[in-house]
């Protein structure tokens, strides 16, 4: 009976992502331009942080999907290394780039928006250290795969580089904030909404989130159906040129 | 103790090179593994040694009970002769190093750096651990490479006498060692089938059935 | 298991380079600091706990490829791999003679070089004190990323860029406890968190080394 593990096998994982890919891109988009088009142009501006406080409608949503990239990666790789699913590896390695960017966004558009609201590009706080540290575990896991040749062996050891590195980047975030107390305002997201931030901008920000999530599941679809087709392409030139 | 390997499939690099190999070897027995080059004779060994996982089949002994040497002897070119023989002897349980030196005609070298040996006197101390492991199957990927005619005799001496004390021995070579009653398996029958021939494709492949996405 | 601790540290001291070199370039460390950063003493000192532990932090690194390299290029670890042993535990001997002959040395070390940088008296024994119980989470972590690259030609580089991340932790916990020590300041919970890191590392990641070492071995 069908089940997801299904998906698991790389042909139908190409029939289904090729189904799914036009939609997620589209609705991505279509979310994107509503969200940041209401953001920055149909929102007042903030009483305290002025009209700055719009860049949360990129930065938010970037550093969300920065960690719940490597989240996803190390659920990618414990399948794989439990179930030995290549489709598993493979979306690991595709989701890796994307994080990266993901997080490189956060980080500028932090930067761009600590300039005028503390007065400074960049400061050593917790948030911003464990963001740059992050951005260091992303270089080493693709560097990692890309450095092994054989794809197997690759995805094996990137997956316990993830494993072992989750553990260590969840140490770090807490041995920074144990090393500054920091600067940077508290989530502008919680259950407990009141506290934070305001209906105008919520409405907005959700739709935003929205349209990286999409845009997330876009781009590993694609980037995945690409890497299949690069693994497929290499095992037939390997068995060709063995004779 | 017998080393029954059956219907076995070996893969480097992710693409199967042989399949369907069986055979046994009971103690006392010696048998000789030959192809031509890139068949998967290392890989295969490798396989039984414990070192990769066969990609299908059994293989009956496990690993603790087999001795693996290969091309490369593990030495350390900084310690003496004497000293890297001990270290593997206390590793496998600490037998004397004393006899395996003597057998494999070392005694006088005992405290020469093993940086200092030539080639075929570094694969007699390469091979003189294998007396040391005190294990029951010998597996040998070209045992004899860089040995002189007198050092292959004395080889296949010791080979000998270990088969005559119970033990067996899985040889990759193109040499004759000299071992009476020992087999011979030719692997090229062996040689796996591409996938359009109804080769294994292994499970990444298999799941396109043909088809390229 | 014994053996393989002794052997580990004879060839250390017979090829001479690891164990020399790192102190060395503790000690390069520790005199190119003060004159990049000027003379002025009170900087120095500020800064004292910081440099010491980078500078131990890197001096570390650059001997983690011989872990396992060099047993890889000649075959030995193959041959330790089908040993009675356990690989976890050729690991947890290798890791303990890297720190052997780099990681205590350093932590020995690390008062005379103090002394270049300033710093007050009253931190040198939080300072031995952090880096003898920081230093073997180093090699261990340091093992594992050797583990992770032992199969490739040029792995040196990025072992650095896989480590580098993995000791963010240790390096803030250990350089805290010798600031927060040299200030007078409580100093348990810094202390505590680094010995929690040395232990779960030692206890754990030889597991996920020696899973790394068979997949590069097959």
């Amino acid at each position: 009976m069908s089940s997801l593990w299904e998906y698991a096998n790389p042909q139908k994982f190409m029939g289904l992502s090729g189904r799914m890919l036009p939609w997620t891109a589209a609705l991505s988009s279509l979310c994107l331009t509503t969200g940041l088009i209401w953001g920055f142009f149909f929102t007042p501006d903030d009483f305290r942080q002025g009209s700055t406080v719009r860049i949360i409608y990129l930065h938010v949503p970037a550093a969300m999907m920065a960690i719940n990239a490597w989240v996803m990666m190390l659920v990618a790789s414990l399948v794989w290394l439990i179930r030995r699913h290549h489709v598993s590896a493979l979306a690991a390695k595709a989701a890796a780039p994307v994080g990266l960017i993901f997080t490189l966004i956060a980080l500028v558009t932090g930067a761009l928006w600590g300039q005028p609201m503390w007065g400074t590009w960049w400061a050593w706080d917790p948030r911003l250290t464990s963001f740059l540290i992050l951005t260091l575990f992303y270089f080493g896991y693709i560097a990692l795969w890309s450095a092994i040749e054989d794809p197997d062996t690759a995805a094996d050891l990137t997956g316990v580089l993830c494993i072992v590195g989750s553990v260590f980047a969840v140490l770090s975030r807490y041995a920074v904030n144990f090393w500054n107390q920091g600067l940077h305002q508290g989530a502008s997201l919680s259950l407990d909404r009141q506290e934070n931030i305001s209906d105008v901008f919520w409405f907005p920000l959700l739709v935003c989130i929205a349209g990286f999530v999409l845009l997330f599941v876009a781009l590993v679809l694609l980037r995945t159906r690409t890497e299949i087709r690069a693994r497929r392409l290499s095992a037939l030139l390997a068995r060709e040129r063995m004779g | 103790m017998d080393l029954e390997i059956d219907n076995l499939s070996v893969s480097r690099g992710g693409v199967t090179v042989l399949e369907g190999v069986g055979f046994r070897l009971r103690p006392g027995a010696a048998l000789v593994l030959r192809g031509p080059n890139g068949i998967g004779k290392t890989t295969l060994l490798r396989s039984i040694a414990g070192l990769q996982p066969a990609t299908v089949g059994e293989i009956s002994a496990p690993p603790e009970a087999i001795a693996y040497a290969a091309h490369a002897d593990g030495l350390k070119s900084m310690l003496t002769v004497t000293e890297n023989l001990r270290f593997w002897a206390a590793v496998h349980g600490g037998a004397g190093v004393e006899p395996a030196l003597q057998r494999m005609n070392l005694a006088s070298l005992r405290d020469r750096q093993a940086a200092n040996l030539s080639a075929g006197q570094k694969r007699r101390l390469g091979l003189a651990r294998l007396l040391v492991t005190g294990r029951p199957v010998w597996v040998l990927d070209e045992p004899t490479v860089s040995l002189d005619a007198a050092s292959v005799t004395l080889f296949g001496e010791v080979i000998r006498d270990h088969l005559a004390a119970g033990g067996s021995a899985l040889i990759a070579t193109h040499i004759d060692l000299g071992i009476p009653g020992a087999e011979t398996l030719d692997l090229s029958p062996f040689r796996a089938r591409p996938p359009e021939q109804g080769g294994p494709a292994g499970a990444f492949d298999a799941a396109f059935g043909g088809d390229f996405a | 298991m014994i053996a393989l601790l002794i052997r580990d540290l004879r060839l250390a001291v017979r090829a001479g380079g690891g164990f020399g070199l790192g102190l060395a370039f503790f000690l390069l460390v520790a005199v190119l600091v003060p004159l990049g950063v000027g003379p002025e003493g009170r900087v120095l000192a500020m800064i004292a706990p910081g440099i010491l532990w980078v500078g131990a932090l890197l001096a570390c690194l650059l001997s983690l490829d011989r872990i396992f390299a060099l047993d890889f290029e000649d075959g030995s670890l193959d041959l330790l791999a089908t040993a009675p042993i356990p690989l976890e535990g050729v690991v947890a001997v290798k890791a303990l003679a890297h720190w052997l002959v780099t990681g205590l040395p350093l932590t020995l070390a690390a008062p005379v070089l103090a002394v270049l940088l300033n710093l007050p008296v009253s931190g040198f024994g939080w300072l031995v004190l952090s880096l003898a119980i920081g230093t073997p989470a180093l090699s261990v972590i340091g093992a594992f990323g050797a583990a992770l690259t032992v199969g490739l030609k040029r792995g040196g580089l990025l072992l650095s860029l896989l480590v580098l991340p993995l000791y963010v932790p240790t390096l803030i916990f250990g350089a805290e406890v010798v600031r927060r020590g040299t200030a007078g300041l409580e100093t348990g919970t810094p202390l505590a968190l680094l010995a929690a890191i040395t232990l779960a590392s030692a206890a754990l990641l030889p597991f996920a080394a020696a899973a790394a070492i068979r997949v590069n071995l097959r």
